[in-house]
């Protein structure tokens, strides 16, 4: 994460305002509900598509979600005012959004990305989305279409937009701060966070500034962002674009662009002039939302533990850096792999066997048989191969690691036996050998990993690999001394 | 016959819901072609509805305090399956798949829905000469205007067409065509009767409310619809006031105020102006009748009431404009297709606003642009809130305040259209309790020097209705 620097002498600087559907019940000012998919036009009412004499009511879990939400990035929850966002849109059917303007119900906050690092965070404020437009001929864009279909499904669905400080530094910042933002999300219920369905959106503010300067750079938004791929992709083509703007003497214009996925590039939708003038002005239909200390105290109690902390408590019981628990957080196996160490297992060969066999899930496995496996594999019972088998029968099917070994015939190989053979092979390879005792660091691992092979090789895998190092370096010292 | 009397000789089965829905029709029949109250008249659901209660009253149930009782509804409230058109093109054709929190409340008392009455379009008016459908009458005058923007409502009652009518308040839309039509209207609290249902015009200061021939039928009718309402996040959480049982508790004691500021009159330097002189001496001898009558009776200054209309006109068309966008040919009403959906929008527009929705639209829109929004928009609030304490103050003095309801009596058709700001003079005396949010009525006072009738506006604070009613009360019965 720390080289960025793709476009040397230039550093690239990103905030994004990331949109998240809210997962409620039913809608953020009506009882129709909040659901995704269905037939189009069926989970609506007057509110959703805008009729004449409708009234909005706030749906009180949206703003408990939006709470839990600022608490979850500390950020000030205060009391807000839901404003009008005036602009024209078919699938916007009140032809203005009811959003936050002035007064958002979160305002200064924080995100700690795993390594560390804290992001910071402007403002995350309710608002409704629209319906969603599909343009028919003319490559689906609105002013070529032969028509449109709308779906007001969507209408009034609660939105969050957290809206981040220009504080990334390179796509990889920015994947991660959404990858992370996301685990928080799904972490206290507020959102399920599926870019692909878009109930979660990103938008992508790049500016570009000398390396070594501070003031920064007028930016672009980037809209029309899928996944976390083609964010990372867009940020990539949007900062190359201005730099090159900037080295060729020309300057960089503010605009919102359009990031297309097939020509992997992003376009103009519109300049700075032609902005929309929103015309923002207090809701008159809603009342300003207070929440009571009592209230958000209680929402702050109930708030289930964040990854954040998921991460550390893991980094505390195995004896390792936050960053390096990070994967498992994120997989939500860390509850099995804080029980196993507590069951008595070895931290490293937990978080090995979490990070690379358990890619899939965790199955039927569960913490006692997973510490008692890793117990095996230290105790010299199984080897690391051995281990893996098992752990895998673990997780089909579950059950006793003993019995699954003795299944498999694994049995721990006699000492002697591989003693002889070790001695064996190293004087079947004396060039080799010579290269172990004398070589450089470097060489001597080389040629450890040559010898370890040749034992597995002739075991069939069955040779502990740790005891195979513990006797090549107990010959070398014999020899060197 | 009153509302309530009506009411209660349908609940006593002494006559039926029919007999009294037929005369009424019989009444519209006679004079509607003349005045043109209607947009729509209900003649078959409002006899359906009348067997109805007359079907219940023979079953042994009590349809309601209203059973009955014809009402006629300003055509912006929306009505389930019924032409609701704002007095607009632009909605012609749309039937609401619901009713108005208030509507329902009606027929849940018994009452039997006559018709939706015409109004100014989209309630911008003062004499309901803004309807896409044709101007209304005044049924004392047909040659007049009967004020607006609910002149349908305000007419149908003063014709004898429904006891009892609804219409919205903005900024006069009930008290004023009361006025110009010697009835009685109310503007409750803002809050106290729901708006859901009703088409918005200005959501901050719009307020449906009644009229009615005596101030007892608008009390009938103010505590059918009042009351709380979750469809509506500004309903205040209380039950209907009870007005019927303080209607005979007279002022006795009361400090009432009259607003030097609503006066006008040479003597009046820091005043509205165009108060005509005999519109003047009614509501000095108003005030009399309640000092008479036992209340103390003093001159009282609200200093900010005179910026009121200039508010007004920021703040009414600023909310208007957006709330007005969503009539733009996608969804209901109205379509003039076009090429692309921002062209159909246009065309929409243009084909279905009239002149006077234009120009607010556009007002509205200026006064919150960037860069214009402090000074226009910003400004007119500071407005609001300066009149508001200068209410509170006056009202630490006084238990009610009187004015004129409008400076004049009914004025001839087309008299006024020409010029936009000679018509929006004519709610100079009710704006300001829009923009308070506080509760107002007309009570008729006799008539002007041309012989039609005069209103008197009784103001009150926030949720004083009752207090209100009382001085109304002993208002109808001295006046002249």
């Amino acid at each position: 994460m720390s080289d960025q620097a793709l476009i040397p002498g230039w550093e690239v600087v990103i905030g994004l305002e990331v949109h998240a559907e809210l997962a409620t019940v039913t809608k953020m000012f009506s009882s129709a509900l909040n659901r995704f998919g269905g037939e189009p036009n069926t989970n609506i009412d007057p509110v959703s598509l805008g009729l004449p004499g409708s009234l909005p009511v706030l749906n009180e879990k949206a703003v408990e979600l939006a709470i839990r939400v600022g608490l979850a990035l500390d950020c000030v929850i205060q009391p807000s005012v839901f404003s009008r966002k005036n602009y024209f849109y078919p699938d916007m059917p009140k032809d203005f959004q009811i959003s936050q303007y002035d007064l958002p119900i979160n305002g200064i906050g924080s995100l700690e990305l795993p390594d560390g690092r804290r992001i910071g965070i402007e403002r995350a404020h309710l608002e409704e989305d629209t319906g969603k437009s599909t343009h028919v001929g003319g490559g689906g864009r609105i002013h070529e279409a032969g028509h449109s279909l709308i779906d007001y499904n969507r209408s009034g669905v609660p939105l969050i937009e957290i809206v981040s400080a220009p504080d990334m530094r390179g796509a990889e910042d920015a994947r991660a701060y959404v990858s992370e933002l996301r685990s928080i999300l799904v972490a206290i219920g507020a959102s399920d966070g599926k870019m692909e369905e878009g109930s979660m959106r990103v938008d992508c503010n790049v500016s570009v500034r000398r390396q070594g300067t501070t003031e920064l750079g007028t930016r672009c938004e980037v809209k029309n962002i899928n996944s976390l791929r083609s964010m990372g992709r867009a940020i990539e083509y949007e900062a190359r674009r201005q730099v090159d703007l900037l080295e060729s003497g020309e300057r960089v214009q503010q605009q919102t662009r359009h990031w297309n996925e097939d020509d992997g590039r992003t376009h103009k939708l519109r300049s700075k002039e032609e902005a929309y003038d929103y015309r923002y002005f207090p809701e008159p239909d809603l009342v300003p939302v207070e929440p009571s200390e009592e209230w958000i105290a209680e929402i702050r109690a109930a708030l289930p533990m964040l990854p954040r902390e998921r991460r550390r408590r893991l980094a505390d019981a195995a004896g390792v850096e936050p960053s390096d628990t990070a994967l498992t957080v994120q997989r939500g196996m860390d509850d099995l792999a804080v029980d196993a160490i507590a069951a008595g297992a070895d931290a490293e060969r937990v978080l090995v066997h979490v990070e690379n066999n358990l890619a899939d899930g965790a199955g039927e496995l569960t913490a006692a048989p997973f510490a008692a496996l890793v117990a095996m594999e230290t105790g010299g019972d199984l080897t690391a191969t051995q281990a893996k088998t098992v752990l895998a029968d673990l997780v089909a099917s579950g059950g006793d690691p003993a019995a699954h070994a003795a299944a498999h015939g694994f049995e721990a190989m006699d000492t002697s036996e591989l003693e002889a053979l070790v001695d064996r092979i190293i004087a079947q390879h004396p060039d080799d050998w010579d290269g172990f005792v004398g070589g450089d660091d470097k060489e001597r691992r080389k040629k450890a990993g040559f010898f370890v092979g040749q034992v597995m090789k002739a075991t069939r895998g069955q040779a502990d690999g740790r005891i195979v190092n513990e006797l090549l370096a107990q010959r070398a010292d014999g020899q060197g001394a | 016959m009153s509302a309530r009397s009506t009411a209660d000789a349908v609940r006593a089965g002494e006559r039926s819901a029919r007999s009294v829905v037929e005369e009424h029709l019989a009444a519209i029949d006679a004079r509607e072609d003349e005045i043109h109250a209607f947009n729509l008249v209900m003649a078959d659901e409002a006899l359906t509805q009348a067997d109805d209660v007359d079907r219940r009253i023979a079953e042994g149930e009590d349809p309601g305090p209203l059973a009955g009782v014809p009402v006629a509804l300003k055509d912006n409230l929306c009505t389930r399956g019924i032409d609701t058109t704002c007095g607009s093109r632009i909605l012609e054709g749309w039937r609401p798949p619901y009713d108005a929190t208030a509507v329902e409340r009606l027929v849940a008392a018994g009452a039997v829905v006559i018709g939706k009455t015409n109004c100014d379009e989209f309630a911008m008016g003062s004499s309901t000469e803004n309807s896409a459908f044709g101007p209304t009458r005044n049924p004392l005058d047909t040659s007049r205007v009967p004020g607006g923007s609910s002149g349908g409502s305000a007419a149908a009652v003063a014709a004898g067409f429904a006891p009892l009518a609804l219409g919205s308040d903005t900024g006069g839309s009930i008290r004023q065509p009361a006025a110009l039509c010697g009835t009685v209207g109310v503007k409750p609290t803002y809050g106290r009767v729901s708006r859901y249902g009703l088409v918005a015009f200005g959501s901050s200061l719009d307020q449906v409310g009644p009229f009615a021939a005596s101030v007892e039928d608008a009390a009938l009718l103010l505590e059918a619809i009042g009351g709380h309402d979750p469809r509506d996040s500004t309903s205040i959480p209380e039950a209907s006031p009870d007005l019927l049982g303080v209607l005979g508790q007279g002022v006795e004691g009361l400090r009432i105020g009259i607003i030097s500021e609503l006066m006008g009159g040479p003597d009046q330097a820091a005043s509205v102006e165009g108060i005509a002189e005999d519109v003047r001496a009614r509501v000095e001898q108003a005030a009399e009748a309640l000092a008479a009558a036992g209340a103390t009776v003093e001159h009282a200054s609200v200093p900010s009431t005179i910026y009121g209309l200039s508010a007004y006109y920021l703040i009414a068309p600023a909310e208007a404009s957006s709330n007005l966008a969503r009539f733009d040919g996608v969804r209901f009403g109205l379509r003039v297709d076009a090429d692309t959906a921002p062209e159909m929008n246009t065309a929409t527009r243009t084909a279905g606003f009239g002149d006077e929705v234009k120009r607010r639209i556009m007002l509205g829109t200026y006064a919150l642009s960037a860069g214009y929004y402090d000074a226009y928009y910003g400004r007119s609030q500071k407005v609001r809130t300066l009149i508001q304490r200068d209410f509170s103050r006056a009202y630490e003095s006084f238990d009610l305040l009187l004015s004129p309801t409008a400076p004049t009596t009914a004025f001839p058709l087309g008299d006024k259209t020409d010029d936009p700001m000679l018509m929006y003079l004519a709610d100079v005396c009710t704006i300001p309790s829009n923009l308070a949010g506080h509760p107002a009525m007309s009570v008729p006072f006799g008539t002007g020097d041309d012989g039609l009738p005069v209103g008197v506006q009784v103001l009150a604070p926030a949720l004083a209705e009752a207090t209100m009613f009382r001085a109304a009360a002993v208002l109808e019965g001295t006046a002249p």
